[in-house]
């Protein structure tokens, strides 16, 4: 049993992953192919399941509105908006505005009807504090924007497919094509001062009115550009598309279909919706199939939510890891029967995070890292290909442990930093180039993943070495708290390589791009601070200045630069590179840095304190594994 | 020994770890700093200069507090040369090592030459205009023109430094002394008598009509200029011909006519770096993602025209592409609000390849070092 351990826990999760692969059929409305379809928005094609959960993520922080999935609730917010507005699906922090919203304080998620009675005063306030620095925000006047914006993204979704208080928009449409004949000559006729049916120019009129709205207001553009238009990226809105025609265009078919599916939705008939879906579909496939294949392939990215997916396997391993390290000298072999699993489920976690990873870097056509997101999925993914080599070379679960966590934390703060909407956007003008986003942002980024492994390296060496007797238990020739010194030495040497030259490639590319080499803006200077201190740290050890804990410590404050350079610089909301500001993150950052510091001050405890240290710890036990020559 | 000591000093790597700290200690101060005052001010006050000071607001003191930027590069290039005139030993494996850090002193040395020498300035361009030189983004000049013949226009530029010293200038080609009654480095116009202005006392040209001004503290922020005024006074030597006021304000120059019959124009303007050649825009673009107001590039076509080569060429200058011509490098900075017009950065920088060099002294260093240690290595598992 303990020898398959590993093979049975890498089995299951491995199933687990490949069970949610499979599609399974669909009755009634056919959910999955509508979120399929291609759309255009925010300069980029992507599936309305992206558009949906992107929304829903901004305005609820959730991808689903309870058992309803992200696509279910855009149909009915679009096609029923009138039954979408019970739901509930603004998400209230403050307590404040909930107060002043006169809304009951126990629930967490508002409904639109809950606060419709409030929305010119929310409007009102919304400008006053628009003109209000970011960062001298209340956190109840940045509620208050937030919810205004999700107020707003919520209308224009519901202004998006079919014109105000329309619930048979394929029988509106049909009218809309008869009464444009008499219409137009009616105008015509006005416009030349004859005398014309003023109930076809009105009637005409009033379809216009509608469609103007929608024109004006829609969010994603659903309809395609004419097959033999001159550019493939030139995609509309319902509403123009309508008004087009009354200036002679043909009507688009996806203009019509997108009616038919609106009306059949209404009156709950799903043989129709689908009917319509797979005209749809089939017209797509046959006049815009890149856009449709690139849309199904984000929708089957977001189905396959491979970095959740990480997460759960990461906690697992984590979690094995230090069962092995805690069981080392009471039951070795458990150990590293633990140990082994935790290593090839880190190594699974890994491949679905590479997976998720390179898939990202396909649909966008891009190098792994282009926002603040993707950053911190390619700092945990370095993280964890770097623990995965530690553990190969010194096989004592501290490797797997370290990579695991690191996978963990940095995965669960990407997923906080995509609430902020869309994680592929298109790229400002600046950044538009593949080649420094390959060159300095990689290499830059993997400097702070290294320099975070090694600060991660150090306090696994302090809280180890004062809590249990682990670091003077031999793993072959050596104690671990000097194959702990050893691992974290050869990370800062990459540390050091890879920031120096990240930093250097930088300077470079704004040499390239706005003609000088280095201009103290404070990314710049964020990323000069990694670079001094990984540079500090080897001078010290190379001169003797610090031997094994003091190397430990160092390292540790090395987390504290690292997070001031990829979180602290950002908030102070200055220089070309800011990212804005984010209040809930700078405390958070407080936090970490707190605990930083106090695990420092941990680790200058006298170590006669330390168990590890202290004079009558247990004799090494004599069956303590010799890892570092086992076979993983 | 004293010396012995001193070169001891100067060669210790516990000297190299206190000069890494301080420095992180001076960044992260600089950072904050460029915060509270400014990206500009902050990199002067901290990083180009030897001494940082600290001047409790609204006194007039300051007094030393931790070393600039200046002081504790310099140091540790002393640091770095020393150690490796007195330490190191140039064998086989450390060669990588002084590669590495002799990219790292041409660096250093490089950002120095950078710092003294390197010149910034800007040329804006409307749609359809042709410019031969760019203009300061922080200092103003007073141009004196004499626009008597049509066809010559022969220009004096006074330079803001010598009009802030207030004093009289004179010049052998200007036919009279130019004195500066009074000179704001940052001022505002106003054509009422708004709180804090005071009337303008000049007695002719544009300044002799209601108009007051006040002086306003300097601009700080990098994307902000100062707008300095001054108040000069034409001495000919039949004696004053009046008292005008130029500003960085007034966009048009005032004219006057000496006794001898010479006709002037005085304009205070941003400070004109003149080039041999000229450019033109053609067309400013700023596009955008399909349904969005995403920037996705700005760029510029210009003619580049030299009458000295001949050369008549169109040139696309846009992000990261700019137009390297003559020693000088012309960048897609800015542009109109209009989108009919664009912002040029014009960088002359004599050490704009030290970095370049400088780098790949440093990864050959690395890669060297890397094989030093492989090599041997690889040879001992294949003796084995």
């Amino acid at each position: 049993m303990k020898k398959f351990l590993p093979w049975i826990l890498v089995a299951v999760f491995a199933a687990w992953v490949l069970s949610t692969l499979r599609e399974k059929p669909q009755a009634g409305f056919h959910t999955r192919e509508f979120g399929k379809l291609p759309v255009l928005l925010g300069g980029r094609i992507q599936p309305l399941d992206s558009v949906a959960r992107n929304t829903l993520l901004q305005i609820r922080e959730r991808q689903s509105v309870g058992p309803m999935g992200a696509t279910a609730w855009l149909m009915e917010t679009m096609m029923n908006p009138g039954a979408a507005d019970k739901l509930d699906i603004f998400r209230i922090d403050n307590l404040e505005l909930r107060n002043a919203l006169q809304v009951p304080a126990k629930q967490e998620y508002y409904s639109f009807h809950q606060i419709e009675p409030h929305l010119d005063d929310i409007s009102k306030q919304a400008q006053r504090f628009n003109d209000i620095p970011d960062a001298d925000r209340s956190a109840y006047q940045r509620e208050l924007l937030k919810l205004d914006n999700a107020l707003e993204i919520d209308q224009r979704l519901k202004l998006s497919l079919c014109p105000p208080g329309t619930a048979d928009f394929a029988g509106q449409l049909a009218a809309y094509e008869r009464a444009l004949p008499t219409g137009l000559a009616a105008a015509q006729a006005r416009n030349a001062g004859k005398t014309y049916d003023q109930t076809a120019f009105n009637r005409l009129l009033d379809f216009l009115a509608g469609y103007d709205t929608l024109a004006q207001y829609a969010y994603p553009l659903v309809v395609p550009p004419a097959p033999d238009a001159k550019s493939r990226a030139d995609w509309q809105n319902i509403g123009k598309s309508l008004m087009a025609v009354a200036r002679g265009q043909d009507l688009p078919p996806a203009v019509k279909d997108y009616a038919a599916m609106t009306t059949a939705y209404n009156r709950n008939q799903p043989a129709a919706f689908n009917q319509a879906l797979d005209d749809y579909r089939h017209w797509l496939g046959r006049w815009f199939a890149p856009e449709t294949r690139h849309a199904a392939r984000e929708f089957f990215f977001n189905q396959f939510q491979p970095f959740y997916k990480a997460i759960v396997i990461y906690v697992t391993a984590f979690l094995l890891a230090v069962l092995a390290l805690l069981t080392f000298a009471l039951a070795p072999k458990l150990s590293e029967t633990l140990r082994r699993s935790a290593f090839w489920l880190v190594l699974l976690g890994g491949l679905i995070h590479t997976f998720g990873l390179l898939f990202r870097m396909w649909l966008e056509g891009r190098p792994p890292v282009t926002n603040l997101y993707s950053s911190a999925i390619f700092i945990g993914w370095g993280c964890v290909v770097l623990g995965l080599v530690l553990e190969r070379v010194f096989a004592v679960g501290l490797g797997s442990a370290v990579a695991s966590f690191a996978g963990f934390v940095t995965l669960v703060i990407a997923h906080n930093l995509s609430m902020d909407g869309d994680t592929m956007e298109m790229l400002r003008a600046v950044l538009d180039t593949n080649f420094w986003l390959a060159t300095h942002v990689v290499v830059v980024t993997l400097g702070y993943a290294s320099t975070f492994m090694a600060g991660l390296l150090g306090v696994a060496y302090i809280l180890l070495g004062l809590f249990t007797p682990l670091l003077k238990y031999k793993s072959g020739d050596l104690e671990l708290g000097k194959v702990l010194a050893k691992m974290a030495y050869g990370i800062v040497c990459f540390a050091a390589l890879f920031s120096f030259t990240g930093t250097v490639l930088g300077g470079i590319w704004a040499d390239q791009s706005w003609g000088r080499f280095w201009g103290w803006d404070p990314k710049e200077n964020g990323a000069l601070l990694i670079v001094l201190w990984n540079a500090a740290i080897l001078h010290a050890r190379w001169g003797g200045m610090v031997r094994e804990r003091g190397l430990m410590n160092m390292v540790i404050f090395g987390n504290i630069v690292t997070s001031w350079s990829w979180f602290g610089v950002n908030m102070l909301g200055i220089g070309l590179h800011s990212y804005g500001f984010m209040a809930a993150a700078f405390w958070w950052l407080l936090a970490f840095v707190a605990s930083q510091a106090a695990v420092i001050l941990l680790g200058l405890l006298p170590q006669t304190l330390w168990r590890s240290f202290r004079a009558g710890a247990p004799a090494v036990p004599k069956t303590a594994i010799s890892g570092a020559a086992l076979p993983s | 020994m004293p010396l012995e000591r001193l070169i001891k000093f100067f060669t210790s790597l516990r000297l190299t770890v206190v000069l890494l700290v301080l420095s992180m200690v001076l960044v992260f101060a600089g950072t904050l700093g460029e915060v509270e005052m400014g990206l500009y001010k902050a990199q002067t006050d901290f990083f180009r200069s030897f001494i940082v000071f600290w001047q409790p607001p609204g006194a007039h003191w300051r007094i030393p507090v931790f070393p600039g930027g200046y002081f504790l590069g310099l140091t540790l290039l002393l640091n770095l040369i020393a150690a490796h005139l007195s330490r190191f030993k140039l064998t086989r494996k450390k060669i990588g090592l002084w590669v590495i850090h002799a990219g790292l002193i041409l660096l250093i040395l490089g950002q120095l030459s950078t710092d003294l020498f390197a010149v910034d300035s800007q040329m804006h361009l409307r749609d359809g205009q042709t410019k031969n030189y760019s203009q300061s983004e922080r200092v103003d000049e007073l141009a004196v023109t004499d626009v008597t013949d049509k066809k010559l226009e022969t220009v004096v530029a006074i330079p803001e430094p010598l009009l802030a010293r207030q004093g009289e200038i004179r010049n052998a080609r200007l036919p009279f002394a130019v004195r500066v009654k009074q000179f704001y480095a940052n001022s505002m116009l106003s054509t009422n008598a708004a709180p804090g202005f005071a009337r303008v006392t000049a007695d002719a040209g544009l300044g002799s009509d209601d108009l007051w001004w006040r002086p306003v503290p300097r601009e700080t922020a990098t994307d902000r200029r100062d707008a300095p005024s001054a108040l000069v006074q034409i001495v000919t030597p039949q004696g004053p011909l009046g008292t005008w006021l130029v500003s960085d304000w007034l966009e048009q120059p005032q004219t006057f006519t000496t006794p001898g019959g010479r006709t002037y124009q005085l304009q205070l303007r941003p400070a004109r770096f003149y080039l041999p050649f000229s450019l033109t825009l053609l067309k400013f673009h700023h596009d955008v993602y399909e349904g969005t107001d995403i920037p996705k590039n700005y760029s510029s076509l210009v003619t580049l025209d030299n009458p000295a080569s001949g050369e008549h060429r169109k040139v696309l200058i846009h992000m990261n592409d700019p137009l390297r011509y003559d020693g000088r490098t012309f960048y897609q900075a800015s542009f109109d609000t209009d989108n009919e017009g664009t912002i040029l950065q014009v960088v002359k920088n004599p050490g704009w390849l030290a970095p370049y060099l400088a780098c790949g002294l440093i990864a050959t260093g690395m890669v060297v070092q890397f094989l030093s240690h492989l090599v041997p290595f690889l040879r001992k598992r294949r003796a084995a």
